[in-house]
């Protein structure tokens, strides 16, 4: 089986995370960058399956910038047998139906039987991707699972929905997106990252796909301002002198918070 | 998972531009496992003297253990990125770098430098997934500083064709209680040789020493030696004299060089991250300028000393490295590292006794760390006799 995972470059979770005002894209500088964690369970997934699994092939594409290098290799260390890395100048500030057609494209280059994806990204947080993959891939779609089970020709698992819990599978080759629910990464090891030094690594530009940036017949969204989150303002202080929980109650009123 | 953001404010020479790809994959990799394996627990692992022995064979599986030898399931990496794993280790606890050190410089490397090809096959694997624990036992009761005082004495057995007969006493024995194998360093009428004495041997006790205020995350032991027989198979053939061990300590040695700087650089991370938080008369601690000459002072030791350290891996790797230049490092680094855990302790108040900050802590830890492998004044008296040609040992 091939297994195909995406993998996200994303500033740090946990660092200061900024907008940079003039592109409007997130300000990569500001923090390091890292391999979003969302991606890390989804690897996770892949080669728990291959361990258990002789014969699984798990390759890892990611759609990043040239830097995006040191975070491949980490997912090579991990333990994926093969990368594949789209990057173009033309891709930065990429919307969601330009990166969709894209990975669509190099993940039929490749060939897959399954394609393993978190639900959504912890930057951009557009969680459109998978289904849009499904849909250029023409193959069934699981979304959003928190257990999963793949077999030889099927995955199947549960995704939880606000009135309960819904079993669902799939049929492959398929589009599969996971939720946090799933166990977090192994660490690559030392063997690991001295075996991904050894590994294919793939670099692919848009003319490799056969991709235009600025097709003039493709729909595309454009930012067209970008303004930063003002800054918290000062509170409202009420000092009880016997009305505090009359001011309190107007308060949450007045900001429809009641 | 993400890399801890420190370095950026304690880095300030750009230290990590010296280091290759594969050097910063290892560290980071090494970091990310001390921020999710070791640091949720390691207050608790503290106070309550428990040593986490279901961490071995995580430490095993990222190839931590003996993870400078070659072959026999370990990981062959450099002697830089063993002390860049060192150094996040520290950063965590002194005490499960001890395990490392034991477990690798010590009692895998004695088995890997001196042992017959059978012993080297029957333990170093098992020993470098962390499945077997080892240990190294050269300390006296009565012979520290001194090994050559040694009283531990190993007779050849004349019941048992070439065996041994081994009695003694030893102490300070790091996870001894816990160990599979035991490298015993005994004298014999043919110099001081080196013994595997499997667990469970008759004759053979370890008994934790308790209750410490030092390495409490970590196993220390006294070992007696009761004529316990072994069989010709259990002598290191490739050892004679005190060298043997004495090379083995300068692996570990090598190591509390880069671990130091670990337990200074979270020391001054924790104090740097309080002082910036911590509001005393209107203002921020560090925006006080008896804060910010402690933090910068702390920044500088700890630069210098990771230079050190490099160096001396740099040098390790060409096979250039000299044992006075091991001394330096440790002495200088263990020093200085003692001296910012407690100053970063001064930063944190009253808040800085309670185990919810690391510095005092790694303060106490670095008594034991500036106390084995050479105490300050024993490598002082090497770098002494090294500038001056006159040893004054005694």
């Amino acid at each position: 089986m091939k297994i195909i995972v995406l993998v996200k470059e994303v500033p740090d979770t946990y660092g200061d995370r900024k907008l940079n005002l003039e592109t409007g894209l997130a300000d990569r500088e500001a923090s390091e960058a890292v391999i979003d964690e969302i991606s890390e369970r989804s690897l996770e997934l892949a080669l728990s399956f291959a361990d258990a699994n002789a014969g699984t092939e798990v390759a890892v594409l990611t759609l990043a910038s040239e830097g995006a290098t040191a975070t491949i290799r980490k997912a090579l260390a991990m333990g994926a047998g093969s990368a594949i890395h789209v990057s173009d100048e033309a891709l930065r500030g990429a919307d969601l139906g330009l990166t969709a057609e894209t990975l669509a494209a190099a993940i039929r280059r490749v060939g897959f039987d399954l394609v393993i994806t978190g639900n959504v990204s912890t930057d951009g947080s557009g969680g459109m991707i998978p289904a849009m993959l499904a849909e250029l891939l023409d193959v069934p779609h699981a979304t959003g699972l928190s257990s999963v089970t793949i077999s030889d020709g099927a995955v199947s698992g549960s995704r939880p929905v606000e009135s309960g819990v819904q079993q669902v599978s799939a049929n492959l080759p398929a589009v599969l997106s996971i939720t946090e629910a799933l166990p977090g990464a192994r660490f690559p090891n030392f063997k690991g990252i001295m075996a991904a030094k050894k590994r294919p690594l793939e670099v692919l530009s848009l003319s490799d796909l056969g991709i235009t940036a600025d097709n003039p017949e493709a729909a595309r969204s454009i930012m067209l301002t970008v303004a930063e989150k003002p800054p918290r303002a000062a509170g409202v202080k009420i000092i009880d002198e016997g009305d505090a929980g009359d001011r309190l109650a107007d308060f949450l009123v007045e900001n429809r918070l009641a | 998972m993400s890399v801890a953001a420190g370095t950026n404010t304690s880095d300030l020479l750009d230290l990590d531009a010296l280091l290759s790809s594969g050097e910063l994959a290892v560290r980071n990799s090494v970091r990310e496992f001390v921020k999710d394996k070791i640091r949720p627990s390691i207050a608790h692992w503290y106070e309550d003297a428990v040593f986490p022995r279901e961490l071995a064979p995580a430490l095993g599986s990222l190839g931590l253990l003996g993870m400078h030898l070659d072959g026999y399931g370990c990981a062959s990496r450099s002697a830089v990125e063993y002390g860049l794993a060192c150094l996040e280790l520290e950063a965590g606890d002194s005490g499960l770098r001890t395990f490392v050190s034991v477990q690798g410089s010590l009692a895998m490397t004695a088995i890997h430098s001196f042992g017959s090809e059978e012993q080297k096959r029957s333990w170093l694997p098992g020993m470098a997934t962390g499945e077997l624990i080892g240990c190294f036992a050269l300390t006296e009761p009565t012979a520290g500083s001194d090994p050559s005082a040694m009283t531990t004495f190993a007779q050849a057995d004349g019941h048992n064709g070439s065996g041994w007969v081994l009695n003694g006493a030893k102490r300070w024995i790091g996870l001894a209680s816990i160990a599979d194998v035991a490298v015993v360093w005994a004298a014999t009428n043919d110099g001081v040789r080196g013994f595997l004495v499997p667990a469970g041997t008759e004759g053979f006790t370890a008994t934790p020493i308790e209750p410490k205020l030092s390495m409490r995350a970590s196993i220390q032991c006294d070992i007696t030696l009761d004529n316990v027989r072994l069989g010709p198979e259990s002598l290191l053939p490739a050892a004679r004299g005190l060298r043997g061990p004495f090379s083995c300590l300068n692996e570990a040695r090598y190591g509390i060089a880069w671990g130091a700087m670990g337990a200074a650089r979270d020391s001054y991370e924790a104090a740097l991250a309080y002082s910036l938080e911590r509001l005393q008369f209107g203002k921020p601690l560090a925006g006080y300028q008896l804060t910010q000459e402690k933090l910068v002072n702390m920044v500088l030791e700890i630069q210098k000393g990771t230079l050190l350290a490099l160096q001396l891996g740099r040098r390790k790797d060409a096979g250039t490295l000299r044992p006075e230049q091991i001394s330096m490092g440790k002495l200088n680094n263990v020093r200085e590292a003692i001296a910012i855990a407690r100053e970063a302790r001064t930063i944190l108040g009253g808040n800085g006794i309670t185990l919810d900050y690391s510095p005092l802590r790694h303060a106490n830890n670095l008594e034991s760390v500036r106390t084995y492998e050479g105490t300050d004044e024993v490598h002082t008296l090497i770098l002494g006799q090294h500038l001056t040609g006159i040893a004054a040992f005694r």
